[in-house]
């Protein structure tokens, strides 16, 4: 386990230094960028620039110097916003979005969960072929679209929900439906899929020949088994929930990083982008590596598997 | 001796799109206790079929019991509620799986699949229990059982783990043990192996076993008595001598003569032909169509039982006296294969 | 000839005849008389009974018509701007209304139509390609090879595509290019990892070695044996990813990384319209948002239908 553990944690290492270099290199080669012209409309944020990104010295040396001051959590000023760091936009922005994602991805997972299971007991049944061309609604219809939906019926036309903002639980309902509702289905229709596969197998059979109840070997026996593809595709669907709030935060206006993301984005502040980008890569990147820890610590044969991983 | 187990008139048909399979059309048979008997067939012939209908484990749907009645000491399992046939499971009545590698659950230690029917069925102990599960693993040649409990499975072999399935399935000290290929997926060496496994343990616990295989190497080892199965019921019954020596109906010669043995001569001879399609069963006896002897009777008609000795019944027609007059078949059956 | 009802209940009733043996050429063989189909004909029976999936096809064929002959069915450019003529509803002149620069969005439905099919579909057949390269590779040659091919796949796998997409496209300018180049950019690991472990599994298999045994050729025994049995899995994973890249277009589009002007994607459509929703103007979000949605989702559930005809092993 410490042997999977501490190669998880390299792989978690490489990948953030790759996109870290990837990051800079983009940035340097590109023209338009900080890096390259020697013209920014702001004194201060010209300063704060050259005093940030080492902009003086040669390439190698601002490479170094950049990783150097990411290793400290220290992302750099804002051009646009004088005065602002990537480090205060996080600060105000990250709290909010991380709520939204960790009560979206808890939503998600608990009832996709549910109704993976019911679909997968009731196999062929109506409860099944309803929960699952919900499934593939839910994982056809983008976020964006459902959340103007949910705000033009909800919202709009009856006025059940407030919108805009993020100041009490009411306010969260819809941008959390509307975040949940793909990775909902996805996990739905998965936890159906190997919770099925898993049923049919002889460890089932055997089960049942043992005279447990149905209850018992759905808990004991299926479902630790069906559940362990699910934390596989956790980073994937953290990652898909991630991008999601940019649009989401967009369209509620919740004052979230995301907001902060897209508004960079279309004014091309750059630093605020680049900062960003890494921030959001080291935290995704630390997700995954908390997955594989778990996936080994509920698969027993990943001890010994010489190859770790899947 | 008494029969533990009678099956009776068994009907066990599936649903699927493409219209109803009737897998099992009309099985009897009976065990004694303490005895052996072997069901043999092809792969699709009902055999596994019929043994999960005795544990009440065919899926439903779209799988189905539609007639007879599986007396086991005298209590129909047809009629039995669910509750009462998961008191019957594990603690009466055991099943053996065919593939070791899949029958343990990878993510739990075997000490918990060992003790769980115990537990569930019986109220134990903890400690209780890890003496019962240590006893049984030294029972089936697991050396190091203490230690051995925490592991999971694939941390043993593929002949290790069908002893802890067979720990498994005898740890309620059931009275009917029934194995379905038990030794299939195993190397030839661990297949004796178990094989010996199987004669020890009946001969220490009296446990009656069905075994369900479609190898007579198998069989000649450890079965008392045959039942031979093919597309859905049973054409052959008799003791493992009179089925091997003595066989009366083409499918069992057929069999036997597929097999390698060393106490005979000659080539190996393949049986033409694969069994009928059973969404649509023949009318008639459903070997006819790949039997070297079919008789316009055989098409039309299934064959009546014959007894030939006490427990050597066989379905063929060929036994019927007026087969035994008709001058053609005389002359094929006496002179072996027809051209 | 019929059994008589008397003969069964009573076998005594048999007439002697019956009891001659039958000739081998009047008995009539029954058990082959299925035909036997390949293995693509087989598939595409069950495809066919899979009424979703076969919905989903004609929606996506009919769509494919549409985006080349749409256009072509009104008099309307896609981008000439008619100001006085903005949030028409839909009508017998504007089919589907007009938008809040007085385009109309019939013409513009179907060039959305070009875009997003477009960008899907090249996208995922470059993944194809670089995957079925990668991975036919790292499956195929094993070993070392495999070794290091796979834990270049499993950094990979880490990196969070869209937020490099994003990066991407801020640095190079959003174009169809660069869209493309930014979405396949990451999007061919998944193919690579499921045609390796095809390969993997199939490398084994009999006929294959046998091939090889009689001295076959790699590249050969690659396009002969591996591809017709990796194909199954590659075509639902393609199938499975067009809806993928016509969903992060879109998302791109709405955070305002789209395709630009003289093209307009559904996504770039739906991100105009949504001011223009909430003051009553739906058809303006509506056509895109529908046709997004239910392209996603023919591609979907064909894909599905495509999984299950395909593997009838893995049939639910």
């Amino acid at each position: 386990m410490l042997r999977y553990t501490l190669k998880r944690l390299l792989i978690a290492f490489i990948t953030l230094w790759i996109i870290i270099s990837i990051t800079f290199l983009l940035m340097i080669s590109v023209p338009g960028s900080p890096f390259n012209t020697d013209k920014t409309s702001n004194e201060t944020v010209q300063a704060n620039l050259e005093a940030h990104y080492n902009l003086d010295e040669p390439y190698f040396i601002q490479y170094v110097l950049y990783l150097k001051s990411i290793a400290t959590f220290d992302f750099g000023p804002s051009i646009k916003q004088p005065n602002q760091t990537v480090n205060d936009l996080l600060g105000r922005g990250f709290p909010i979005s991380f709520e939204l994602g960790m009560i979206t991805i808890v939503v998600a997972v608990i009832s996709g969960i549910t109704l993976g299971i019911f679909s997968a007991l009731k196999h062929n049944g109506i409860i099944d072929y309803l929960a699952m061309g919900f499934a593939v609604l839910g994982i056809s219809i983008p976020n964006f679209i459902l959340a103007t939906l949910l705000i033009q019926k909800l919202a709009v036309d009856y006025s059940i929900f407030p919108v805009a903002t993020w100041a009490s639980p009411s306010h969260m309902v819809l941008p959390v439906l509307a975040l949940a509702t793909g990775p909902m289905a996805i996990i739905a229709r998965l936890t159906r899929s190997t919770m099925l596969e898993v049923l049919t197998q002889d460890y089932i059979k055997m089960a049942r020949a043992k005279g447990l109840s149905p209850w018992k070997i759905t808990i004991k026996h299926a479902l630790r088994n069906a559940l362990m593809p699910v934390v596989t595709i956790m980073g994937t669907l953290l990652a898909a929930i991630l991008t999601g709030t940019f649009v989401i935060e967009q369209i509620f206006a919740i004052p979230g990083m995301g907001k902060y993301f897209v508004e960079s984005i279309n004014q091309r502040d750059y630093p605020v982008i680049m900062g960003t980008t890494v921030f959001y890569s080291a935290f995704l990147i630390l997700m995954l590596f908390l997955v594989d820890i778990v996936y080994g610590l509920l698969d027993p044969r990943i001890k010994l598997h010489k190859k770790g991983g899947k | 001796m008494e029969n533990i187990l009678e099956v009776k008139n068994l009907h066990v048909t599936f649903s699927t799109y493409g219209g109803n399979v009737k897998a099992v059309r009309g099985v009897d048979f009976h065990l004694k206790k303490g005895e052996t008997l072997a069901i043999v067939g092809e792969s699709g012939c009902g055999k596994s079929v019929t043994s999960n209908s005795i544990m009440r484990l065919i899926p439903n749907p779209p799988g189905r019991i539609v007639a007879g009645n599986i007396l086991f000491n005298g209590e129909d399992l047809t009629k039995a509620s669910e509750k009462r046939m998961r008191s019957i499971r594990g603690v009466d009545i055991s099943m053996i799986f065919q593939d070791p590698m899949t029958a343990l659950n990878p993510t739990l230690t075997i000490g918990t699949q060992l003790i769980e029917g115990l537990v569930q069925h019986h109220k134990v102990t903890a400690k209780q229990a890890k003496r019962k599960a240590i006893e049984m693993l030294e029972l089936v040649g697991i050396p190091n059982p203490e230690e051995r409990l925490k592991q999971y499975p694939h941390q043993f072999s593929g002949g290790m783990r069908q002893r802890i399935v067979i720990a498994i399935a005898l740890i309620c000290e059931p009275e009917l043990l029934i194995a379905d290929e038990p030794t299939t997926a195993l190397d030839v060496t661990i297949q004796a192996q178990i094989l010996e496994l199987f004669i020890k343990i009946q001969k220490e616990t009296g446990v009656s076993i069905i075994l369900i295989t479609h190898d007579l190497g198998v069989v000649a080892k450890i079965a008392d008595r045959i039942a031979v199965m093919y597309a859905g019921k049973i054409i052959e019954t008799g003791t493992k001598r009179e089925i091997f020596y003595e066989a009366q109906h083409p499918y069992t010669k057929g069999l036997l003569h597929s097999v390698p043995r060393l106490d005979a001569r000659g080539d190996l001879k393949p049986i033409d032909g694969s069994p009928p399609d059973l969404f649509s069963p023949p009318i008639g006896c459903p070997f006819a169509a790949r039997c070297p002897f079919t008789m316009e009777v055989c098409d039309n008609v299934f064959p009546v039982q014959t007894n030939l000795s006490h427990h050597h019944i066989v379905n063929c027609w060929l036994q019927d006296p007026r087969a035994k007059k008709s001058k053609s078949v005389r002359i094929t059956v006496d002179g072996r294969q027809p051209t | 000839m019929k059994a008589d009802r008397d003969i069964e209940m009573n076998p005594a009733s048999i007439p002697d005849e019956w009891f001659e043996l039958k000739k081998k050429d009047d008995r009539d063989r029954e058990g082959i008389a299925r035909p036997s189909l390949s293995y693509w004909q087989d598939a595409w029976r069950r495809l066919r009974k899979n009424t979703m999936a076969m919905l989903g096809l004609l929606f996506l064929i009919l769509l494919g018509v549409m985006a080349i002959f749409g256009p072509m069915m009104t008099p309307y450019e896609v981008n000439v701007q008619n100001l006085p003529n903005q949030y028409q509803p839909p009508s017998s002149e504007h089919w589907f209304g007009t938008d809040s620069a007085g385009r109309d969005v019939f013409t513009r439905t179907w060039y959305g139509a070009r875009i997003s099919l477009f960008v899907g579909l090249v996208a995922a057949l470059i993944d194809v390609f670089i995957g079925i390269v990668y991975g036919g590779i790292s499956g195929f040659k094993g070993g070392r090879t495999d070794n290091i091919m796979m834990r270049i796949i499993e950094i990979l796998y880490g990196i969070p595509s869209l937020l490099v997409t994003i990066l991407l496209l801020v640095v190079l300018g959003p174009s169809l290019f660069t869209i493309i180049l930014a979405l396949t950019i990451t999007g061919w690991v998944g193919m690579a990892r499921i045609v390796r472990g095809q390969v993997l599994q199939i490398k084994n298999y009999e006929f294959v070695l046998a091939s090889q045994s009689f001295g076959g050729k790699s590249s050969r025994i690659i396009r002969k044996h591996l591809l017709p049995n990796t194909m199954g899995p590659i075509i639902v994973q393609m199938t499975l990813s067009v809806p993928t890249a016509i969903f992060a277009e879109a998302f791109l589009s709405f955070i305002g990384l789209g395709i630009q002007a003289p093209f307009a994607s559904w996504g770039v459509m739906a991100n105009d319209a949504l001011g223009a929703i909430l003051s009553g103007n739906w058809w303006t979000l509506f056509f895109p948002a529908f046709f997004i949605s239910f392209t996603m989702f023919a591609f979907n559930v064909l894909g599905d239908g495509l999984q299950d005809a395909l593997d009838p092993k893995l049939r639910k």
